[in-house]
């Protein structure tokens, strides 16, 4: 337990990418195997259940430090994290006795033990695990318990700790940890092994494109690229082989569930085939909003009548593997041409390729992208040719290119602290829009301010408070703030009766008085349906 | 406990800060006011602009320094009483900062004292907190909540010093974001225990040190950090929290960054701020201080301010004192 604190506040406490890859190559190289797996599961984020009711470990602090329900509530506004505050408040107990025990017998032993005994053996069980903990550690166990752990370092991090630890193959390593596995100690020491059995139906690593900043035309001549729409739907791979069909999302999360229509098609394509693509909500030959496909994936089990009400298409932008042969080593190009070839062959209503555009100057691109928001899609993507298929973000090769988002003026009306780093500042706020005299909430947002201009905001929060309710407060409608976002529906569940995806502030502006704010009739004019085909 | 009703209103809020009517003074006050009681030096509670200023003896120098020395002061030595109107008024160490002070105010019998900032950690660098008993306590909050306890000075200054030699190894300095005024003072007394390599210090740092030195406290050996180049590696660097990222920090190689201070003792607090690391180091009253002062001076009403008024007096209350948020018109304080 202690190397993993030790390990976690490593990577805590720089902001160097090369420091945090050598503290998770020191770990891995030191740790014992047994113990290394299980840090190595954590860290790439694997699904932890929670052991303990938060209550239960809430109440025991509580009782070990004599604290009132609304003062521990407190406490845990200003940290943002529960956790932490559980932590932080298992300090004061007085005469500890440190132990070391090992962190697979926590998670082997310890754990599932607690998590079989009754609310007040387990209150017991607590204390005395506290007692033998250092606050750093008390906060990792304590995120262990409650399923909410996180390492703070990506996959690819993680990967690189483990490649410069044991000099293993980046490639293959990265598929063998897709997908499930056994957490266990020869399965940890195997993966240096190039063999790849019981890997049949995960998918390749996915290859990420990266943001476009500046100009456009920086990247080259246009003719070495091809240019698609971004469309806006769910990134995943289709996977058939040995008669076995997996869909999988770009968080490696299964949902061939979500859609049984894909999975029809998946076994319809040639065993050793994997198409990646987006999932796109699609109906009478149009492509819908990202909203109705959330309903798909919303729910484990999709009904008939939810296939029919909310039909989807897979919209196939490139081929890894067909006939068994893996193509990640070809160029694009190649890729495009087989991919083609089996979208034209199987014919299939749910399965389209994208539209792949040339172009000859960087004018046509911008004369396109113009188009973006008629076409109902988020701006274009730019791959090139040559490029192979790689894993993860890597800049170069592939690129998106959004169109600038939908702004609109709207007044602050509410001010929520945050959470974990934004804990004790005011930095989710609420902003409202003009209608019948009135300013009615419209959007909630928290990114896009600077923390210099974020702490002064708080302030002038408390100083500028009508009303607290709770984590709340109301404050007096004086600022006005560009709020930017990438969609607008109608919403019945809202009172402002829109919803906007993906709402950001861009700026405030100080030039606006709050009477000056646009008005939910601006809004509603924003708002038209997407029109045109995939 | 029946609620306790102060026989005078010896101090009432006002848009200026706190006034005592009985003496016709402020203290600390927000804005300009003829005459002004100053608990400490820090620029939230030493204000220029006022006629006449009542200060401890031991913060002149830097209260000189800091509002400018044609001001008109008046120095008091701590416990030495004077009279204002119908009030008779003394000074008591704070343990904040150097010459940081309670004010005990007295009128008809009935004995007021205004905190000001305070501590009750072990601070060499300036005279301990006395415990002055009172009917009426007017006491900050900065940190009054629960998971606010602090670790010894010892072991946080030692956890400076190994992460200093630790970036030392890999070629690196290590900024370290401190008040310029008290909290500098007291990390570079601290660290004497553990080396004698010189610390490099910032300008308006190097400035208050100098005025700790001049009073006799002992500090390790210090050097303008501007003496030296982008060449120098594995130096320890005090700078006040503005200073960096800005052009200045730029002017030195890589480095490390932290912070000594109360609020860092909560990792989101840390985050945001990106910084390194995070030393936990505070010239406030934790939460046991708090608690554990308010005992101590028998007062039988508490007024709240500064910080965490509602949960603090709250929690008083239910342990049967009798207490009540103060609103005053500090701003929030960034730098505990």
């Amino acid at each position: 337990m202690k190397r993993l604190v030790q390990l976690f506040e490593e990577i805590d406490t720089t902001t160097s990418t090369k420091a945090k890859v050598t503290a998770l190559a020191t770990y891995f190289q030191t740790a014992p195997p047994r113990d290394a797996v299980w840090t190595l599961y954590y860290f790439l984020g694997r699904k932890q259940k929670r052991l303990v009711k938060r209550k239960t470990i809430q109440t025991a602090v509580q009782e070990l430090s004599e604290l009132p329900d609304w003062l521990f509530e407190q406490s845990y506004t200003a940290v943002g994290d529960l956790a932490e505050t559980i932590a932080l408040l298992t300090e004061s107990i007085g005469h500890k006795v440190f132990s070391d025990v090992p962190l697979h017998v926590w998670i082997e032993e310890r754990l599932p033990f607690l998590s079989k005994q009754n609310e007040d053996e387990q209150k017991i069980i607590l204390k005395n695990w506290w007692r033998e903990l250092s606050t750093e550690e008390v906060f990792i166990l304590t995120k262990l318990i409650t399923g909410g752990f996180r390492s703070g370092v990506s996959v690819r991090l993680v990967v690189r700790g483990l490649v410069e630890a044991f000099q293993w193959d980046e490639a293959i390593l990265s598929e063998k940890l897709i997908g499930e596995w056994p957490v266990t100690e020869d399965w940890f020491l195997g993966l240096g092994s190039a063999e790849r059995e019981g890997l049949s139906l995960y998918p390749y690593p996915f290859f990420l494109a990266s943001p476009v900043d500046g100009e456009a035309e920086a990247l080259g001549p246009i003719q070495d690229f091809a240019v698609e729409w971004k469309w806006d739907g769910i990134r995943s791979q289709i996977v058939k082989r040995e008669g076995q069909v997996a869909i999988w999302s770009r968080g490696e999360e299964l949902i061939s569930q979500s859609f049984p229509e894909l999975l029809t098609l998946g076994k319809e394509l040639a065993d050793g085939t994997v198409l990646d693509g987006e999932i796109l909500a699609f109906a009478e030959g149009k492509v819908k909003a990202f909203a109705d496909l959330q309903k798909r994936l919303q729910r484990k089990k999709v009904s008939e009548k939810m296939v029919k009400e909310n039909p989807v298409v897979f919209l196939a932008f490139d081929c890894l593997q067909a006939n068994s042969v893996d193509l990640r080593d070809q160029p694009l190009g190649e890729r495009r041409r087989i991919l083609d070839s089996i979208v034209k062959d199987m014919n299939h209503p749910t399965l389209q390729s994208s539209t792949l555009i040339l172009l000859e100057s960087w004018d046509e691109l911008l004369t396109l992208r113009g188009e973006s928001r008629s076409r109902g899609v988020e701006g274009m993507m730019l791959k090139r040719l040559s490029s192979v298929y790689q894993m993860g973000r890597k800049k170069g090769d592939w690129w998106k290119w959004k169109i600038d988002p939908m702004t609109l003026d709207a007044v602050m009306l509410y001010a929520q602290a945050g959470h974990g780093k934004r804990a004790n500042l005011y930095t989710d706020y609420t902003f409202g829009l003009w209608k019948d005299g009135q300013i009615v909430p419209f959007a909630k947002a928290y990114s896009g301010l600077s923390n210099e201009e974020i702490g002064k905001l708080d302030t002038w929060i408390r100083k500028n408070t009508l009303e607290k309710f709770g984590p709340v407060r109301s404050v007096k409608p004086l600022k006005v703030f560009e709020i930017a976002f990438e969609g607008i529906q109608l919403s019945p569940r809202h009172k402002s009766g829109i919803a906007v995806r993906f709402p950001r502030i861009l700026r405030e502006r100080l030039d606006k008085k709050p009477e000056d704010a646009d008005s939910l009739a601006t809004a509603m004019e924003l708002m038209h349906a997407p029109t045109v085909d995939a | 406990m029946s609620p306790y009703q102060p026989r005078i209103p010896l101090i009432s809020v006002t848009p200026r800060g706190l006034y005592c009517p009985r003496g016709d003074f402020y203290i600390d006050p927000w804005e300009g006011v003829d005459t002004a009681l100053i608990t400490h030096a820090h620029s939230d509670h030493a204000r220029e602009g006022s006629q006449l200023y009542h200060i401890s003896e031991q913060s002149l120098g830097i209260i000189q320094r800091r509002l400018g020395a044609e001001g008109q002061y008046i120095t008091h030595s701590y416990s030495q009483s004077f009279t204002l109107g119908d009030v008779l008024i003394s000074f008591h160490p704070a343990g904040h900062i150097l010459g940081s002070a309670q004010i005990r105010m007295e009128c008809e019998g009935e004995v007021w004292v205004v905190s000001g900032d305070y501590k009750r950690d072990y601070d060499p660098t300036c005279a301990a907190f006395e415990v002055v008993p009172c009917d009426v306590f007017i006491t900050e909050s900065t940190f009054g909540l629960p998971i606010f306890v602090w670790k010894g000075i010892e072991e946080e200054t030692e956890a400076i010093y190994r992460w200093w030699k630790k970036n030392q190894e890999v070629g690196k300095n290590s900024m370290l974001a401190c008040y310029a005024l008290g909290k500098s003072q007291r990390v570079l007394h601290a660290l004497a225990a553990f080396t004698d390599q010189p610390v490099l210090l910032h300008g308006a740092t190097q400035v208050l040190v100098d005025l700790y030195r001049e009073q006799g406290v002992p500090l390790i050996a210090t050097q303008p950090a501007t003496d030296y180049g982008k060449d120098m590696t594995g130096q320890l660097i005090l700078a006040p929290p503005g200073a960096i990222g800005s052009t200045w920090s730029r002017k030195f190689g890589p480095y490390e960054t932290g912070f000594a201070s109360g609020w860092m003792r909560i990792r989101g607090n840390r985050r945001r701020k990106a910084y390194d690391q995070g030393f936990v180091i505070s010239d406030h009253a934790d939460w046991p201080a708090l608690l554990q002062t308010v005992r101590e001076c028998g007062a039988k009403k508490i007024y709240v301010t500064h910080g965490y008024t509602d949960d603090l007096s709250r929690f008083l209350c239910e342990l049967g004192h009798d207490a009540e948020p103060l609103e005053t018109l500090f701003a929030r304080e960034e730098d505990g």
